[in-house]
């Protein structure tokens, strides 16, 4: 698995896991901004695949 | 000051808050209700004679040295037995005492060798000390002429690799079995036969101390009042002359010893009474397994190598650390300051770990700084903070004296944690019950006087649908406490969890399918929990280390709030940590996204304290966590790293991943005793020093900051000129051109106090006077906080937070029907770097795979083969244990040896939110095998090859 495949597993299974959340997109946006690296960041926010699920893509497009 | 045992006041002291004051000798002693007279005595300074008694032990009353005359009694009471009542006047020597006395200890004599001067323990024999104390100056049966069956000229038992067992030395006083009772809890012991045939027995006849069901804790051998269970160490090297207090370097217990010591060389370590983390106990690793300070494959001497292809050469200090510094700054010029990194040791001290954080932010400029617990407790730090307020557990070890139910969630204490089991051993035979929740049976679950009330045997990964299914019971059958909650927590958050959790769709009958735990049982064992006076949960890294390692911290942390057991003696929430520094570790700021305290690198007026004091700017921005740097070295964007006491080759998932990564990079600093697995990647090795040879601080599970003392010079580097590790990293960050310079670690630890709230009231100097303090130390707790979250909680208001169970990625199917699971084993620590090298390995030489019968028979299978064991990620081989300790579609093995390379099995799945690698939970296939996989033999060929050693040639 390449970096960038990691990260968009990684941004699914948070997506997943704060689904239950009042704003999952929201709160997924926070969990990565506050743990990741900007380059991490930067990369999942070129990421055009579609991989990614509703809530964590919502969540990537809220990045900063 | 000549060596002084550690006092001995005969039987344990009374908790009884009403005090009774009695007259010995015509002196006036008050104690409180409950104290024999024995010990009252100790306290005002009169040592009755005594050879059964010890105040680690319940009274016993054999040995009969210990009567006294009490005015208005008849006869000559023992006074170990005898408790302190008002107004007693009590006489300790008399002429009737000194006859009968003389009289006892002559028959002990009588059985008893009198090679005094060639034995090891002369000098340190209560029983040579008690015939002086009795003034015995001759015996009258030795000479009988038809001797008497006696107990002299037995054969020595020399089966432990760590204690001989000489029975012809043996008074049967007890006081060694007692201690395996009582304080050990293992029972292994017992006195067989009667009168002179009365000897203590390891277990059957036929069994040796080794053989037997000894764990080799040591008690006995602290107990025994002669020689007759002896360190080898003492055998051989004599008795220590000075002692000094320090804390053990194994796990996150925190056992204090006093290293005893002859000159610089260490004779024994001994459990310390007054250590408030071990009150006086100890296991085999702490107490016996430091004979890898001084193993001969430690290395000692600074090595370089420009690739890992060539071999080490031996370098100066100087040679060592200016080449880092110039490789490191050549790496940052041309590929940016985010290409270097550190990762900081959990085994090291928190003043060393402080150093490396400072060295990553201020130096290396970035915050690319991580830590072992990234793979152990990350995902408590992060539960536990939101949810209460702070990263730590709620209690300290002796609020387990007033717990009534202990809920065990993922953790194996007797191997983990053995002294913390121990103390839990005691409760649960005093009648506390026990929940165990864990795919294995491990021994907790049915040990000597103690059977679990409920054994829930989930299948792995399944931890949030089994504690989501507790918490549907207490909150469907109205167990919750509304009172605590709706006083202490967030009642919104709390009535949006119920519901969650109260769906039918998460009753423990529907989960049931899924997490193979039979409903009723777990119906049963939530009403115990929630009902019970005080319940507490212990858990440790079964929990932390899958996919959803984070939402089950969550969901314990929800229970307990549910249930109000927080903020008061025998409840709360443990975890149990892994290594000895793990909190430590997490507290000093080892995380990529937070400072000393968590406090997030984003928090500016947090981040200008430490801009202020070290007069740097800090990056705002969280750093790399390990598998992300590693991800970020295949990438070719990160090249360099400073790795300080931890081998992340041998103990981070997916070794495959690891490796790929630090092949990548260009320059791997290992700071170690040991050329270990990570170091076969490295470039330069920086010899590390152990803890008898640094002073410092460590902090246990239960948050407990205690002093390390350095008791001998530090073996690293060429003659004299040896550095505790926090000197090395302080040599590298001048090098680097840091204007840095500690004399001592506790000016590091005043510099931590500085910029660190929750340890403000903390210096060497207070932990000297107190001996340990437990953080938060603040201006309203200047003695520390044993219990936290008392009134409220750290946080205000306890959040509870809705975890949903999600399935991890890792699913077995026709190819990997099996699931393993991991975990580690008594006699060794970790990956075993340092236990491997002392005789624990008597216990344990290989990692095995733990396989029920059932599966065994479907693949042919025994114990004992040869199996290929391969996952997705990889193959490795080992042989297999057949047992049913482990359910159908389980297998468990350990990660010790570095020849099993378990983790080239385990995959890069981790938990959601920390990336703690899901150890836990691997889809696996086990078939015959004949020898090693390709990998191994590809790795054994790397590790030779990649230790070679260059020797310097002499200089002309």
């Amino acid at each position: 698995m390449n970096s960038l495949d990691r990260l968009v597993l990684m941004a699914n299974q948070i997506a997943t896991n704060l689904a239950t959340d009042h704003d999952p997109a929201g709160a997924t946006a926070r969990h990565i901004a506050r743990y990741w690296d900007p380059r991490m960041r930067e990369m999942i926010k070129a990421y055009v695949g579609s991989s990614l699920t509703p809530i964590a893509a919502e969540a990537i497009a809220q990045l900063t | 000051m000549t060596f002084q045992s550690q006092s001995d006041f005969g039987t344990p002291a009374s908790h009884a808050t009403d005090v009774v004051t009695c007259t010995i000798d015509g002196r006036t002693v008050s104690v409180p209700t409950g104290t024999t007279v024995m010990r009252a005595a100790a306290e005002q300074g009169t040592n009755i004679p005594k050879l059964c008694a010890t105040d680690s032990l319940e009274s016993f009353g054999s040995c009969r040295l210990c009567l006294v005359e009490i005015d208005g009694r008849r006869g000559t009471p023992a006074s170990c037995t005898t408790p302190v009542e008002e107004g007693m006047v009590v006489h300790t020597q008399t002429p009737q005492l000194a006859q009968l006395r003389k009289g006892v200890m002559e028959l002990y004599i009588s059985d008893h060798p009198l090679d005094c001067l060639t034995c090891p323990a002369n000098g340190d024999c209560e029983l040579e000390s008690q015939a002086g104390a009795v003034g015995l100056r001759d015996v009258r049966y030795t000479k009988l002429e038809t001797p008497l069956e006696t107990h002299l000229g037995q054969t020595k038992d020399t089966s432990n690799p760590y204690f001989d067992f000489d029975p012809s030395k043996c008074i049967v006083c007890s006081r060694c079995v007692r201690a395996c009772d009582e304080v050990q809890g293992t029972l292994a012991l017992t006195i067989e036969g009667r009168g002179f045939g009365s000897k203590v027995s390891a277990g059957l006849k036929s069994d040796n101390f080794l053989g037997s069901e000894c764990v080799s804790c040591g008690a006995c051998v602290t107990a025994c009042p002669t020689a007759t269970l002896t360190e080898k160490a003492v055998v051989e090297i004599g008795t220590p002359e000075r002692a000094v207090v320090t804390t053990c370097a194994y796990c996150g217990v925190g056992c204090t010893f006093r290293a005893e010591m002859r000159g610089e060389q260490l004779v024994r370590m001994v459990p310390y009474k007054d250590g408030k983390a071990n009150r006086g106990h100890s296991c085999v690793k702490g107490r016996f397994a430091w004979g890898y300070a001084t193993h001969k494959e430690r290395v000692t001497t600074p090595m370089i190598r420009a690739s890992i292809n060539e071999p080490w050469r031996e370098v100066s200090w100087d040679e060592a650390l200016s080449y880092t510094a110039s490789e490191f700054k050549r790496i940052s010029d041309a590929f940016g300051k985010q290409a270097l990194g550190g990762i900081s040791s959990s085994r090291c001290t928190n003043e060393e770990v402080f150093l490396v954080q400072k060295l990553v932010r201020a130096g290396f400029g970035n915050n690319n700084i991580d830590t072992c617990a990234r793979v152990c407790h990350s995902p408590t730090g992060y539960g536990l903070s939101l949810t209460y307020g702070t990263s730590a557990g709620t209690q300290d070890f002796d609020s387990v004296e007033e717990c009534d139910v202990m809920l065990v969630i993922g953790a194996n204490p007797t191997d983990g944690h053995p002294v913390f089991a121990s103390r839990m051993k005691r409760r649960l035979r005093q009648g506390a019950k026990l929940i165990v929740v864990d795919p294995r049976k491990i021994d907790l679950i049915h040990t000597p006087h103690i059977e679990a009330a409920h054994h829930l045997p989930l299948r792995p990964g399944t931890n949030v649908a089994v504690l989501t299914a507790l918490a549907h019971v207490v909150v469907t059958e109205g167990l919750a406490n509304e009172a605590f909650i709706r006083e202490r927590c967030n009642w919104d958050e709390y009535q949006d969890w119920a519901a969650f959790v109260a769906d039918p769709k998460r009753s423990p009958e529907t989960t049931e399918l899924l997490t193979r735990v039979p409903a009723a049982d777990l119906r049963a064992a939530a009403r115990l929990y929630a009902t019970a006076r005080n319940s507490a949960i212990y858990y440790g890294l079964g929990v932390t280390e899958h996919s959803q390692g984070s939402s089950t911290v969550m969901a314990i942390a929800n229970l307990a709030m549910a249930c109000g057991m927080i903020g008061r003696r025998g409840v709360g929430v443990n975890p149990l940590r892994g290594q000895n520094n793990v909190q430590g570790a997490c507290d000093m700021g080892s995380f990529p996204h937070e400072m000393s305290g968590y406090r997030h690198i984003s928090d500016t007026d947090a981040r200008g304290l430490f801009e202020a004091d070290w007069g740097v700017t800090i990056d705002p921005e969280p750093g790399l966590r390990i598998p992300n740097m590693l991800d970020a070295a295949v990438d070719g964007v990160f090249k360099g790293i400073y790795i300080q006491g931890e081998d992340i080759l041998q103990s981070d998932p997916d070794t495959k991943h690891v490796s790929a990564g630090l092949a990548a990079m260009e320059c791997v600093v290992v700071h170690d005793l040991f050329l270990n697995e990570t170091a076969n990647y490295a470039h330069v090795f920086l010899p590390g020093s152990t803890f008898l040879e640094k002073n410092g601080t460590f902090t246990n599970a239960e948050r407990r900051i205690q002093p390390v003392r350095k008791v001998m010079t530090p073996l690293n580097g060429p003659k004299g000129q040896g550095m505790e590790d926090w000197e090395v990293t302080q040599a590298l960050a001048q090098a680097m051109g840091l204007d840095w310079h500690y004399t001592h670690p506790s000016e590091i630890m005043d510099e931590i106090a500085r910029l660190t709230p929750t340890f403000a009231g903390v210096s060497f100097d207070r932990l000297d006077a107190e001996g340990s303090l437990q953080w938060p130390v603040t201006e309203a707790a200047p003695h520390g906080s044993p219990i936290m979250h008392i009134d409220h909680f750290v946080r205000g208001k306890g959040k509870f937070i809705i975890t949903d169970y999600v399935p991890t990625d890792e699913k077995t199917g026709p190819r990997f029907p099996l699931l393993l699971t991991t975990g580690r084993i008594l006699s060794h620590y970790n990956v075993g770097a340092q236990t491997r090298r002392t005789a624990n390995v008597a216990w344990h030489p290989e990692d095995l795979l733990e396989m029920h019968p059932q599966d065994a028979e479907n693949r042919g299978l025994k114990s004992g083969s040869w199996t290929k064991l391969a996952s997705r990620a990889g193959e490795t081989t080992l042989r297999l244990l057949v047992t049913d300790r482990v359910a159908p579609g389980v297998v468990y093995t350990t990660f010790h040896h570095p020849a099993t390379q378990a983790n080239v099995v385990t995959t890069d799945f981790s938990d959601w939110a920390t990336n703690c690698p899901e150890y836990k939970v691997t889809a696996v296939q086990v078939s015959a095998s004949n020898g090693p996989t390709d990998w191994q033999e590809d790795y054994e060929e790397l590790s030779e090859r990649s230790r070679r050693i260059v020797v310097a040639e002499a200089a002309e």
